[in-house]
């Protein structure tokens, strides 16, 4: 059994599929990350990423191109953030409950114009999904080429957002301007920047990057769109957040990580099939992401103002 | 940098301010001007107005009436932005610093454009440099805040102004966290500041500070103007005079036989949380009918013997001793014991702001036997009779037991926490920071109800930054300094001055040399 | 603009606030109506009717509210301690599982005592599960949101183990599906035609209980006190951590009852669609009810009439069902405005 899961490490398809796995989980971390940095607890993740999820499909499949399928995917989220924004950072109201008001409404709001569309689709119709594009010379590496440097374009877009969100986090203004809206606001106001503003900007490119994510399911990984597909990857990736202690790269380790776990859990599922019952590898996921946040809620320093809204001129 | 000699324009005037929060006028058609190159003091007591008003003059708040000129030139009101292009600068009375990020990210947060590419760290690292030279404000600029004593983030508060080329400076409670040498070496620093031009507001209710480092002062009382005077011109009975307007009789301290011990503390070290300092080998004593005045500055661990006498907390090495028991963490067993607890901070942790003021009137025996039946269901008639009961004997101003106590003013609200803490009549009380933030009137009931219930036999541990106060209730006082505590010692024998040496670490540091 | 905080908080507007809250969501909703191409009013009058408007209708729809008065009060008494169970829909699951071991013949009483016998074991096994997040909250800081609703996912892909292993059905012809619950452990049909069973009264129970409960008792003072202000109520003795488990007990409690009424009550055996989403929608009836135990039994009825009442709207026009969902997810929105300006006033400036 041990050698078998070996042999699996060894296979570039196992890896191939690791980080087709983790392109979502990567854009949905990185997120909820950018909200959180600001402050402000993104629970409207699930749904965002259903309606992102969607709404790029069908974008294409009513005759856009896929590129605007994600552009239009990012448009929605944003859209869904602004929402989220108005509510947990002008008004102050519950990040929680709103983040949850936001799951439930935009996943049915998700169903019911994926219905209104395509009433009578009994299967699940399909678009033409983004195709792997082999980067020449790099993809002819052994393993690593197949594994890394053969996969489609919204792959290769994920995993450079990764220093993308880094870099704009810590060496520009406006990523600092955000960390500090997440430790003290009242620094960032009494600089001359507008919090609300900071804070309300962030939630948008946060969701707009967790719609990115769902996009990613429907139009790169799979090329239809059903009910409940994204069952459960936005919650991971809340969880994922935690487990990378709000840092871009921790982020990305941990869904690989992850991402490994799952893509392995696929083929170790075949090996063992006959003695551990389905249910228990499809499970893991769920699992590891509790066991990630008790790992890391020890070390975790999060940001000093996460879940604290921000009022100007408040008294009392 | 050229100095203008004298210049016939102030620097900064305020015109007819005015600010009213719902029903109450924080600021009554305030103006008064600042000059380049002096120190003006902004005098008053907690609630006059002070804070307000540099509020509304850093973009914070927005006047209703009035007008702020720099230069001449009108201020646009609300907003901060535009304070800070005219040259003002504030540090604020709690820092507005991200402890998590680094000296150099927190001062130059927002002075960039926000959608530059990249943030010119070297250019900063240098301009830094400079400033830390010139005005000798020194500070690691790689270092997090977090790790920064309170006098350094002070510092990088300052550096945060002065790197924005503030030309005025506001200072709004500046030593209240400081040691007196700390105080010390910030006035050498404003001299500094003055010297190249700048002109500074310095915002304190501490006589002594004013009189000695500034060159006017301005007093408000009940949101107006009350007077203005030159430093040297003024005397410490007059300014007091000004600023409280009439006199109020503060309660008379008689001499008493302390009796039996309340509270004994051996050798105690305690950590109680891992951001507040802990205490190290400390040992007290306090008797029936003594006050005992603890002094020191914040942060030197008497947040950790507050929540050790509260029952939040034990001792991790000593003997703890409250009234003839071993100390526990269970406030519920303390205050049946007798132990009497008014804390720190009254909305945080003194009430619960949006129940009924009945409702925190019997929070501390809500399983007792009179409030709950079967120490299970509560007993609402009861409540609400001792209620009313409470509110009367404590005049308490309200719509009555069922209003929300959220809605209270801050004397009112330390009124109903000392209603349900001395209706017990309990033998020792621990009172921390009992005034902070009253008014004249409220302060001089709180004390007179202290000395009261040491009159009827408590022993009572009196927390306070307020030396004034220390002096005037305390049998004895006792210094915190980093977590150790000096033995209590007549107030009679004690001058300030010699108090302030301990707050500073002065004896105690001589103590380790021997 | 500016926020204020009310010197008062009328009556009037929190009596107000649902009804207005729940208007704001089908003023929202009838722009999909409007887009699926079907008259608003008439759209929402065929919802009426086809919730309230028969006996049947009216049967079904306290039917459905059934679940939801226990989900509701589950999330209505874990939220007032600021514990954000979002895990009833498992704990749904935990309760009819529980209810499904003992019920299909491992023990047999007499009804008096087994109908009590298989509430008392599914409200443990809701409550057990929900041990780990609330002690991972309590003692380690994690997230309770997060693990509770990790381990909705969890519970059901149990379920669905049980389901399709070891306690199949032989009898359900493939379908997964356990075996019945025996006959002394079913709750009775409370009228002669139609579902509604012995479950309704249990819920209106209960709710009665969990006002009683937060109203009357010490637990409910302490539960609020510990849900507006942590820190005073341990200050004031309250054991803020023992608050919350025991809270989360009493709402995993609540959750898993959904469970065994579902099992017991109406369907006599547990299959894996026995719950649409009861545990989320939950949430919705809570918030609807402003966290009042009693306000929960109407807004369940709300919701309930909501989902009822789609089903058949959406058969007599082209609006798709999920038309319920949406007005549900929406509500949740509007009343977090509409309670909020009970408290506070909004100032354009």
């Amino acid at each position: 059994m041990i050698g078998d899961i070996f042999e699996i490490l060894l296979t570039a398809g196992f890896w191939a599929a690791t980080i087709r796995i983790v392109s979502p989980l990567i854009l949905g971390t990185l997120g909820e990350l950018i909200c959180e940095r600001a402050g402000v607890l993104n629970l409207g993740i699930e749904g965002i990423m259903t309606m992102g999820a969607m709404a790029g499909w069908m974008w294409v499949f009513q005759g856009g191109d896929l590129w605007g399928g994600i552009v239009f995917a990012a448009f929605i989220g944003a859209l869904f953030g602004l929402f989220h924004a108005s509510f947990t950072v002008y008004l102050g109201l519950s990040q929680h409950v709103t983040g949850i008001g936001i799951t439930l409404f935009a996943s049915s709001l998700s169903y019911y114009v994926f219905r209104m569309l395509l009433p009578d689709a009994t299967t699940p119709p399909k678009i033409v999904p983004f195709q792997p594009y082999a980067i020449p010379g790099l993809s002819d590496i052994p393993v690593i080429g197949e594994a890394l440097f053969s996969q489609t374009p919204l792959t290769y877009l994920a995993l450079l957002s990764v220093p993308a969100v880094w870099y704009v986090l810590e060496r520009t203004p406006l990523g600092l301007a955000v960390r500090m809206a997440g430790e003290n606001p009242v620094a960032v106001e009494s600089q001359g920047i507008d919090v609300l503003a900071v804070r309300t900007g962030a939630v948008m490119v946060g969701s707009a990057f967790m719609a990115i994510g769902g996009a990613f399911i429907t139009m790169s990984a799979f090329d239809a769109f059903y009910f409940g597909m994204i069952n459960g990857r936005g919650w991971i990736c809340v969880a994922l957040v935690i487990f990378a202690s709000w840092r871009p790269g921790k982020a990305l380790l941990g869904a690989l990580l992850f991402a490994g776990l799952d893509a392995l859990q696929v083929r170790a599922q075949q090996l063992a099939g006959a003695q551990i019952p389905y249910q228990f590898f499809l499970m893991a996921p769920y699992v590891l992401s509790i066991a990630a946040m008790v790992v890391m809620s020890r070390r975790a320093s999060y940001p000093k103002a996460l879940l604290v809204p921000f009022r100007r001129g408040d008294r009392v | 940098m050229t100095h203008k000699s004298v210049s016939v324009m102030p620097l900064l005037s305020f015109r007819g301010i005015t600010k009213r929060f719902g029903p109450l006028v924080a600021n009554d058609a305030i103006s008064l001007d600042l000059n380049q190159g002096e120190v003006l003091a902004l005098l008053g007591e907690n609630g006059a107005g002070k804070t307000t008003l540099m509020n509304i003059l850093f973009g914070h708040y927005v006047a209703e009436e009035g007008e702020i000129l720099v230069d001449g030139a009108p201020l646009p009101p609300g907003s901060t932005d535009a304070a800070i292009q005219a040259g003002i600068g504030m540090v604020h009375q709690h820092f507005t610093l991200a402890e998590n990020l680094t000296v150099l990210e927190n001062i130059t947060l927002g002075t960039e454009p926000l959608f530059a590419w990249r943030r010119d760290i070297k250019a900063a690292r240098t301009k830094i440099a400079d400033m830390a030279a010139e005005y000798g404000l020194h500070a690691d600029p790689d270092k997090l805040v977090g790790a920064l004593s309170v006098g350094e983030r002070q510092r990088v508060e300052i550096l945060k102004a002065l790197y924005r080329d503030a030309r005025i400076l506001i200072l709004d409670e500046p030593t209240a966290v400081l040691t007196p040498q700390e105080s010390d070496s910030l006035f050498e620093t404003l001299k500094k500041l003055t010297a190249k031009g700048l002109a500074v507001i310095f915002i304190s209710h501490k006589l002594n500070e004013i009189l000695n480092h500034t060159n006017r002062v301005v007093v408000l009382r009940r949101g107006a103007v009350a007077g203005t005077v030159t430093t040297s011109e003024a005397d410490r009975a007059g300014l007091a005079r000004m600023m409280v307007g009439e006199e109020v009789n503060r309660p008379k301290v008689t001499s008493m036989m302390p009796g039996n011990a309340v509270l004994r503390l051996t050798h105690v070290d305690c950590q109680s949380d891992s951001e507040a300092q802990s205490l190290k080998d400390v040992s007290l004593e306090i008797r029936a009918h003594e006050i005992i005045g603890l002094a020191g500055v914040a942060g030197n661990g008497q947040r950790t013997l507050a929540n050790l006498l509260s029952g939040l907390a034990t001792a991790d090495a000593g003997d703890v001793e409250i009234l003839g028991a071993p100390g526990v963490a269970d406030p519920t067993e303390l205050v049946r014991r007798g132990v009497g607890r008014i804390p720190e901070d009254r909305h945080a942790t003194g009430v619960v702001g949006e129940m009924p003021l009945w409702e925190n009137l019997i929070s501390e025996d809500r399983r007792g036997a009179e409030i709950a039946r079967a120490g299970f269901v509560i007993d609402k008639r009861r409540a609400l009779e001792r209620s009313k009961r409470l509110i009367e004997e404590f005049d308490i101003r309200c719509e009555g037991p069922e209003a929300e106590t959220r809605l209270l003013s801050g004397g009112n609200m330390q009124k109903l926490i000392l209603a349900r803490v001395l209706s017990r009549g309990p033998e020792f009380i621990l009172a921390n920071q009992p005034v902070r933030g009253l008014d004249e009137g409220a302060i001089a009931y709180v004390q007179s109800r202290l000395l009261q219930a040491r009159a009827d036999g408590a022993g009572v541990l009196l927390i306070s930054e307020d030396l004034d106060e220390l002096f005037a209730l305390s049998d004895r006082i006792a210094v915190m300094y980093h977590g150790r505590l000096t033995p209590p010692q007549d107030t009679a024998g004690l001058t300030v001055g010699d108090v302030g040496l301990l707050m500073s670490g002065h004896e105690a540091e001589s103590a380790h040399a021997h | 603009m500016r926020i204020e905080t009310r010197q008062e908080v009328a009556l009037w507007r929190v009596l107000l606030a649902p009804p207005l809250a729940v208007l704001a969501a089908l003023v929202l909703g009838a722009g999909l109506i409007i887009w699926a191409g079907e008259p608003v009013l008439a759209s929402y009058f065929a919802l009426l009717k086809g919730s309230l408007g028969s006996s049947f209708a009216l049967n079904e729809t306290l039917t459905r509210s059934t679940p939801l008065i226990f989900t509701g009060l589950a999330a209505a008494v874990a939220f007032r301690a600021k514990f954000y169970n979002i895990g009833a829909e498992g704990q749904l699951y935990c309760g009819a599982l529980a209810a499904t071991f003992f019920g299909t013949g491992l023990i047999s009483l007499p009804p008096v005592l087994m109908v009590p016998f298989l509430m008392l074991v599914g409200a443990m096994a809701g409550g057990a599960i929900l041990i780990v997040p609330v002690l991972l909250k309590t003692h380690m800081k994690v997230d309770e949101v997060v693990t509770t609703l990790l381990l909705n996912f969890v519970i059901l892909l149990l379920a669905g183990y049980l389901l399709e292993g070891p306690w199949k059905d032989p009898m359900s012809l493939g379908w997964p599906q356990a075996a019945p619950i025996i006959d002394e452990g079913i709750w009775p049909p409370l009228l002669a035609k139609g579902r509604l069973h012995l479950g309704f009264i249990f819920a209106l129970v209960a709710a009665l209980l969990a006002w009683a409960l937060m109203r009357f008792t010490v637990w409910g003072y302490e539960i609020r006190a510990v849900g507006l202000n942590a820190s005073a109520a341990g200050f004031a003795g309250i054991g803020v951590n023992a608050t919350v488990i025991r809270t989360a007990l009493i709402s995993g409690g609540l959750a898993g009852l959904a469970g065994v009424s579902e099992v017991a009550g109406l369907k006599g055996y547990l299959t894996l669609d026995l719950s649409p989403g009861f545990g989320y929608a939950g949430i919705a009836v809570a918030m609807l009810a402003q966290l009042h135990p009693l306000g929960v039994i109407l807004s369940a009825f709300f919701i309930s009439a909501v989902y009822v009442g789609a089903d058949a709207m959406s058969r007599s026009t082209d609006i798709p069902t999920y038309i319920a969902d949406v007005l549900v997810g929406l509500s949740v929105l509007t009343i977090l405005v509409s309670v909020m300006l009970t408290r506070y006033r909004i100032r354009w400036s």
